[in-house]
């Protein structure tokens, strides 16, 4: 059976999906959480430093970012005397996707932080912390729980978007598809079994996120 | 020998609204002070000011004779501890935690020790066997005797308390009274922000009654319950007593 044959084909795709969707979304994650901070800063600088950045990234389509990192930045230092080439695509490929979901992130983040009560923090600074401690101990640790479902979104919507990756190289799922609807011309099958393989990794991963929201709404309801 | 927290002058205005209109007051060590007044009086306001919470727009804070600034906050905070009208305690963090995390981090006093304390605070307050549950699991009245042991853990100088029992059901503001009670026969600076009129007549040394951003009458507690000068605080006390 051709549907099966190309469910199988795409399925090879998955560890290059998985693979960079978990390196992006821990780099997300952990620039994210510096993108917050930035942004909540009192220092003028920091705050317009990831305004900027957020604002570019959010701005721009994550294809036109993969294409800039992949092929227009080596070209870049190519003409200005510096050989450059990516080693393997995949490289620019995992930084892009983790500078992209950081951006997301860092929103995500930041709604979180301030989602938690302003008593925490005067509790916290009353007993002689600074704002820093406060932050790291008290808020932050909140912070993360209240967005662990958000997270989990932003995995499901990276698992998708590294599709876009296929075009600059990479193979992953979609590129399996592409690569064998190339050589067989069994368009529909393969790109049907591309679209099963996604769901594969998709539904579950909704499953677990609506699961943690329902985890998270019993242990805030006191 | 000069008070341990002196007030001159305290103006603190909330963008237009001047809450604090010029406050000066000297609350002397171990000292019991309450602080009693209408809603919107600025006792709060006032009570945060003691520890920055609240930036003053003017005059001057003495803690123990330093001048209290951004410089200092956290500092003065350590001698200072806080207890929250809505307890604020972290949910994040065992009971036991909640307890520790000050002098763990803040003094760098280590586990064993800070836990050892901990837990004679705890038992202080009637709570040793919840050590291990989380704040959730804890009654109103449960959880701000915890707050106070989190207060007590830092070996404060001064506590002060927000109106401690004011969001607490009924039947549980005799069990944190009572343990406040305990505290001032402990050597500390108290200053309470508290409603609980009967409690203040029992246990302080010093009344003060605000209304509209200044102290209008202060004294012993048989001087304002009993006999109070003033017409506004004669007002009050015949709507609360």
């Amino acid at each position: 059976m051709l549907y099966v044959k190309g469910f199988l084909v795409a399925l090879q795709g998955v560890p290059v999906t998985v693979g960079v969707t978990l390196i992006a979304m821990v780099t997300g994650v952990v620039l994210g959480l510096v993108l917050a901070l930035m942004k909540m800063s009192r220092i003028k600088v920091l705050t317009a430093l990831a305004s900027l950045y957020i604002e570019i990234i959010r701005g721009t389509p994550l294809i036109v970012q993969a294409l800039i990192m992949a092929y227009g930045l080596p070209q870049l230092l190519q003409s200005s005397g510096i050989s450059f080439r990516w080693p393997y695509l995949i490289i620019p490929a995992v930084i892009v996707c983790g500078l992209n979901s950081a951006a997301y992130v860092a929103e995500v983040i930041r709604s979180g932080i301030q989602a938690v009560d302003k008593g925490q923090m005067e509790a916290a600074r009353s007993i002689g912390m600074t704002r820093a401690q406060a932050m790291k101990l008290i808020v932050i640790p909140q912070a993360l729980k209240i967005v662990l479902p958000s997270f989990g979104n932003e995995f499901v919507s990276l698992i998708k978007e590294t599709s876009v990756l296929s075009y600059v190289g990479v193979v992953e799922i979609l590129r399996k598809g592409a690569l064998w609807n190339a050589a067989t011309f069994n368009t529909f099958e393969a790109y049907i079994g591309v679209a099963l393989v996604y769901m594969l990794l998709t539904i579950p991963s909704s499953k677990l996120v609506k699961h943690l929201e329902k985890k998270m709404a019993n242990s805030n309801a006191e | 020998m000069s008070s341990i927290i002196q007030v001159k002058g305290l103006k603190k205005n909330f963008g237009a609204l001047q809450v604090l209109k010029g406050v000066d007051a000297a609350i002397e060590e171990n000292e019991v002070v309450c602080i009693i007044g209408p809603s919107g009086s600025g006792k709060s306001t006032f009570l945060r000011c003691l520890n920055r919470l609240e930036e003053i727009t003017e005059g001057e804070i003495l803690i123990d004779g330093v001048h209290l600034s951004k410089e200092n906050e956290n500092e003065v905070r350590t001698e200072m501890g806080m207890v929250f009208q809505s307890f604020n305690l972290f949910p994040h963090m065992s009971v036991l935690d909640n307890v520790t995390i000050g002098p763990r981090k803040v003094r760098g006093i280590d586990r064993k020790e800070a836990e050892k304390k901990a837990l004679e605070l705890l038992a202080r307050v009637g709570l040793r066997d919840k050590a291990d549950g989380y704040p959730s699991s804890l009654s109103g009245g449960q959880k701000q005797r915890v707050a106070i042991a989190r207060a007590l853990a830092m070996n404060p100088k001064i506590i002060l308390f927000d109106e401690p029992t004011s969001a607490l059901d009924p039947e549980m503001v005799g069990e944190v009274l009572d343990v406040m009670k305990g505290l001032t026969h402990g050597g500390m600076t108290l200053v309470i922000v508290t409603h609980e009129m009967g409690f203040a007549k029992e246990v302080a040394d010093r009344v003060l009654f605000m209304d509209e951003g200044y102290i209008i009458e202060q004294g012993t507690p048989d001087e304002i319950f009993s006999h109070p000068k003033e017409e506004r605080t004669k007002n009050f006390l015949s709507k609360v007593l």
